[in-house]
């Protein structure tokens, strides 16, 4: 039975990406908000609860580079966020990235949905163009960058938010498969 | 107006309010109010605006004063019903209207001389919306208008100014946010 059970965790771990682990890392990294554009990656998943955690402050953003200058007034100010978008929101944010992020050298941290990604290949080797570019254009841009698309992924989350602020360098969490709601 | 007759007016009624500047405001500002709990938005054009939200939201007992321009706001006009939603009641949001990209060659602004900004905030939702063109009422209404509760927008209609010597290596500088930033974490 304990080995069924290890086994079923760990193939748990391995299938299931939970949005209550996602939230449960991000708030344990001291995050207390989450400025966002919706994104049917993470709709029910994340944004949704989200929206009515008392212990966080929800900012809704008309489109996503605004939120790169939030997170920078909230980081002037000591206070830990997450940009919450899209993968196509991250194209569309490169030269606020640019020139907050990366140039100014700021903790600003995003977590972005890859919308339809393929769940038989890298997103690199996508055979979509929005989600194969993502990886390459943050390594030219220097923006360290984690896939989460597992529970197993989730542990990645804390230390690279701290260590995101430690070393005031941007980051970017990438959500490689929806994440359930409960 | 002159902006930086306007700038000076303005002057006289800060003190320990955050004030976050655009491009040629920026270094206008620089010039004729320096101090530690200025912020220059010089890395994205359009971004003053979101900048200053995210300050006031992060330090709602400090007001904070965006200083933008009309061509910054009208790359990110959505700032403004973001802005209005949360509704920061600390949040002041001039914009220098010249008509010009005064940084990028003094070409005109789409729009220039019909669209109306502080029309546009108020349809966004900003609490109290202002437009000055005349020096001598804007300064006898700064003050008032400054301590209205935010979000609060100031249309001020200037001249596209003479040149300035602009030092972007300067205002764009580490040493320039790290002495704004401790002096916010003082304050």
């Amino acid at each position: 039975m304990a080995d069924s059970a290890t086994s079923q965790t760990s193939s748990d771990q391995h299938d299931r990406l939970r949005g209550s682990a996602i939230i449960a890392a991000v708030k344990a990294s001291g995050v207390g908000f989450v400025v966002s554009v919706p994104d049917i990656t993470t709709s029910e998943g994340l944004l949704r609860p989200l929206a009515s955690d008392p212990a966080l402050t929800l900012v809704r953003i008309c489109k996503e580079d605004e939120g790169v200058a939030i997170c920078l007034g909230l980081a002037y100010c000591g206070k830990r966020a997450l940009l919450l978008i899209q993968n196509t929101g991250f194209l569309d944010s490169i030269n606020a990235l640019r020139g907050i992020a990366v140039e100014y050298g700021e903790p600003i941290c995003l977590m972005v949905g890859l919308l339809g990604r393929d769940r038989d290949r890298l997103p690199s080797q996508s055979r979509r163009l929005g989600i194969r570019i993502v990886e390459p254009i943050l390594d030219a841009m220097g923006i360290d960058h984690h896939l989460i698309e597992s529970d197993a992924d989730v542990a990645l989350i804390q230390p690279a938010i701290e260590a995101a602020y430690a070393r005031s360098r941007p980051l970017a969490l990438l959500i490689g498969q929806i994440p359930e709601a409960a | 107006m002159d902006r930086d007759r306007c700038f000076e007016a303005l002057a006289r009624h800060v003190d320990c309010e955050i004030v976050v500047s655009a491009y040629q405001g920026a270094f206008a500002w620089l010039r004729i109010h320096p101090r530690e709990l200025n912020c220059y938005s010089v890395g994205a054009m359009g971004l003053a605006s979101s900048l200053g939200f995210g300050l006031a939201l992060g330090r709602p007992d400090k007001r904070v004063i965006v200083l933008d321009g009309d061509g910054s706001l009208l790359m990110n006009l959505g700032s403004l019903v973001s802005i209005a939603a949360a509704a920061p009641r600390n949040f002041v949001h001039f914009v220098c209207e010249n008509g010009v990209y005064e940084s990028n060659g003094k070409h005109p602004i789409p729009g220039r001389g019909t669209v109306d900004f502080a029309g546009l905030a108020r349809a966004a939702g900003y609490r109290h919306c202002h437009a000055f063109s005349d020096l001598a009422e804007f300064e006898a209404e700064i003050g008032s208008v400054l301590r209205g509760e935010g979000p609060v927008f100031v249309d001020l209609k200037i001249e596209s100014g003479a040149t300035q010597s602009v030092d972007y290596e300067y205002i764009y500088s580490r040493r320039l946010r790290d002495t704004f930033r401790e002096a916010l974490r003082r304050s």
